[in-house]
């Protein structure tokens, strides 16, 4: 018996080693992240954010109608899993809702990394409140007063200021919010963290913020707080415009800097991005929110693809960059009936100088685009 | 464990050998995972870790307690409820129903077992979480409210809701399980009981007092499945790193929080925490394994002194 338990133990050790070994193996293999051609067949990887992703997967499916030979694959996973993807070199795009920070962006592996915008979305505030069928009016202070925990109840002297004709339920208003980590919370603490310093300190700007304890449920991803909102009377909850609209969800106005309650129209959201493209830098990682313009809807943002500037496979970076021009010029066309806003043409005209910036060996990959290189380029 | 023997019976055992080494090594290779990447977290907090209330990931603050709390409640509530109800329809199946109802609701049973959880999860959302705020929460609060337990916002999303929904999701497999172990009871023991003039009741006593270690283990399993749980109890517990003595109130568990941000954790620090945080997990169910065993030991001493008279 005794032998057979050495034994045990033995055959124990020595598999566990093999195990190490062939998992450090693994680990120091693929680097390459985009899978090697078959047939002539050309594919592309890209993993991020889950905001765009009905609208990926629609170019994705246009484009290989034209080009056949191109095979492209988007895994959503979240922006941050995107941003981690492309500094490793795992895959030969990311994508992420909120520009990269700049200690993030140094620890790419592959180089200088580019942010090209693709098209805009927005944030909603969606809610339930039994017996109101207007759209609220909510300004941005009394949004954080709600995560804050201030204002705690629905029949609120500041609510009721903006919303005359709505008859608020004497009940506490249960705010909902993004318990994973995600773009969608980004860019809503962000605005609201512009707006008031507290909400700035206590909760902060943040993929995943310090939501102020005792308030508020948290729901997994824009369908966790829908479910929640949908069924919990007198819940307010923040979600995706376009996972909105989807799903027939009521939306607030939102007061904006000039002053207006706007709705989150395409065309509004586009106004945010045209209010605000003066303030764009060179490298185009800005957050849109509380710009100005008369109609521009104030928690609107970019989205973006994240590439290397300089492409280490001449052929793959080629059809990357194809890719990446059509988009965002004939693929902006599908933006809007998935409810997503276009480029303004201003910020098209700032990509194609970021797409003609990228190279392969010192070289150029996108044909023909010398001269809006010169005329576009900063 | 004779040396000697066939060419096959060497090469069987060494196969068997092999199959029994995996359960090893698939736990050492993990453990050693979890800690190796953990320990950033394990230097920078210590025990501090275990103790810590505060979890906000943007200052790097990290706190496990109350997902270890969130985890234990739930799972407690869950068994709470769950064990009584598999224990009743258990006994119900094996020791009254007529086979013609015996048969059908053992396949019900089992049916319930293999339903996904994420479709707990949705039914959690939509049917149950409504029907705790208007109806069973409701009631509570009003009739015990005085209760610390039971004050509160009743939102429908909560602790006492995932527990709920984990005693339905383990109420399927312990009662699985405990009627297959009523089944092996001998028929002989039922009938010398009754031939001495027991009644039903007496009679059932009995054989349970025969099959409390399996009982036992059926429990352990059940908890097992209610300790790692994430995607119903996910869908419903609120997710709200609070400790809170109302049950009503949103709460965490481990796997939750593993769940919800592990594919977003990019920073080195955060990422360790979350991976700390199954190590956690992995000593919680080990130490309430380890308990849950030493009970069953203690049962099955008892009814072992029942069992010789």
């Amino acid at each position: 018996m005794k032998h057979f338990t050495r034994n045990f133990f033995l055959t124990a050790l020595v598999f566990t080693v093999a195990l190490a070994a062939a998992c450090s193996g693994d680990a120091m293999g693929d680097k390459t992240g985009t899978t090697t051609d078959s047939g002539g067949d050309i594919s592309l990887t890209g993993s991020g954010a889950s905001f765009p992703k009905p609208i990926y997967e629609k170019w994705v499916n246009e484009y290989q109608k034209i080009n056949p030979k191109i095979k492209i694959d988007y895994q959503s996973k979240g922006s941050g899993g995107g941003q981690k993807d492309i500094s490793q070199e795992l895959v030969a795009f990311g994508a992420s809702d909120d520009p990269m920070k700049d200690e993030d962006m140094a620890k790419a592996k592959g180089g200088e990394l580019l942010h090209i915008p693709t098209v805009l979305g927005a944030v909603v505030m969606t809610y339930n409140l039994e017996g109101v069928d207007q759209s609220l009016k909510l300004t941005p202070e009394v949004i954080a007063d709600i995560y804050l925990g201030k204002i705690k109840k629905w029949n609120d002297p500041k609510l009721a200021a903006d919303n005359p004709d709505v008859k608020f339920p004497d009940a506490e208003i249960t705010p909902v919010y993004r318990a994973d980590s995600s773009g969608t919370t980004a860019v809503f603490t962000d605005y609201l963290s512009k707006i008031s310093p507290e909400f700035n300190e206590k909760i902060t700007s943040n993929k995943q913020p310090n939501w102020v304890k005792g308030v508020g449920i948290g729901g997994k991803g824009n369908d966790g707080v829908m479910g929640q909102v949908k069924n919990a009377p007198n819940t307010i909850g923040y979600v995706e415009v376009a996972f909105a609209k989807e799903n027939n969800l009521p939306f607030a106005l939102i007061k904006n800097k000039a002053g207006n309650f706007v709705e989150p129209t395409i065309a509004n959201i586009s106004a945010a991005a045209a209010g605000s493209v003066a303030d764009m830098p060179d490298d185009m990682r800005i957050q849109i929110t509380n710009a100005d313009g008369e109609n521009a809807y104030p928690i609107s943002s970019y989205t973006y693809i994240l590439v290397y500037k300089e492409q280490k496979d001449a052929v793959k970076g080629k059809a990357l960059v194809d890719f990446l021009w059509w988009a965002t010029h004939d693929g902006e066309k599908f933006a809007a009936p998935l409810h997503y806003a276009p480029l303004p043409e201003e910020v098209v005209k700032k990509v194609e100088a970021k797409i003609n910036s990228i190279t392969s060996g010192g070289k150029q990959l996108h044909e023909g685009g010398n001269a809006e290189a010169k005329t576009a380029g900063e | 464990m004779a040396e000697t023997g066939t060419i096959g019976d060497k090469i069987f055992r060494t196969v068997l050998l092999i199959a029994a080494s995996t359960i090893l090594v698939i736990i050492v290779a993990m453990v050693a995972m979890m800690v190796w990447s953990s320990l950033p977290t394990i230097k920078q907090f210590g025990l501090g870790f275990l103790s810590g209330s505060d979890w906000q990931p943007a200052s790097d603050i990290f706190g496990a307690l109350p997902f270890i709390y969130g985890t234990i409640v739930s799972s407690v509530i869950a068994l709470i409820i769950a064990v009584p109800l598999s224990l009743g329809i258990a006994i119900f199946l094996v020791e009254q129903a007529p086979k013609k109802i015996a048969v059908p609701i053992g396949f019900l049973v089992e049916l319930l077992a293999a339903i996904p959880s994420v479709v707990y999860g949705l039914w959690g959302i939509f049917v149950l979480a409504p029907f705790i705020r208007n109806y069973l929460g409701a009631f509570l609060q009003e009739y015990f409210g005085f209760i610390p337990l039971f004050e509160g916002r009743l939102t429908g999303f909560g602790m006492f809701t995932g527990g709920v929904i984990l005693a339905l999701m383990v109420t399927p497999i312990v009662t699985a399980v405990v009627r297959d172990i009523l089944e092996v009871v001998p028929t002989t023991q039922r009938e010398a009981a009754l031939a001495l003039g027991a009644t039903k009741w007496e009679t059932t006593k009995i054989v349970l007092g025969n099959a409390a270690s399996g009982i036992a283990g059926a429990i352990v399993l059940g908890l097992g499945r209610a300790l790692g749980e994430t995607m119903a109890i996910t869908m419903v517990i609120g997710n709200s790193p609070t400790i809170s003595a109302s049950l009503f109130e949103p709460a965490y568990t481990i796997a939750s929080v593993l769940a919800a941000n592990f594919a977003e954790a990019t920073d080195r620090l955060y990422l360790s925490a979350l991976i700390e945080m199954g190590l956690v997990l992995f000593l919680v169910t080990f130490i309430v394994n380890a308990l849950a065993k030493l009970l069953v030991a203690r049962v099955a001493r008892g009814s072992g002194t029942a069992k010789a008279t």
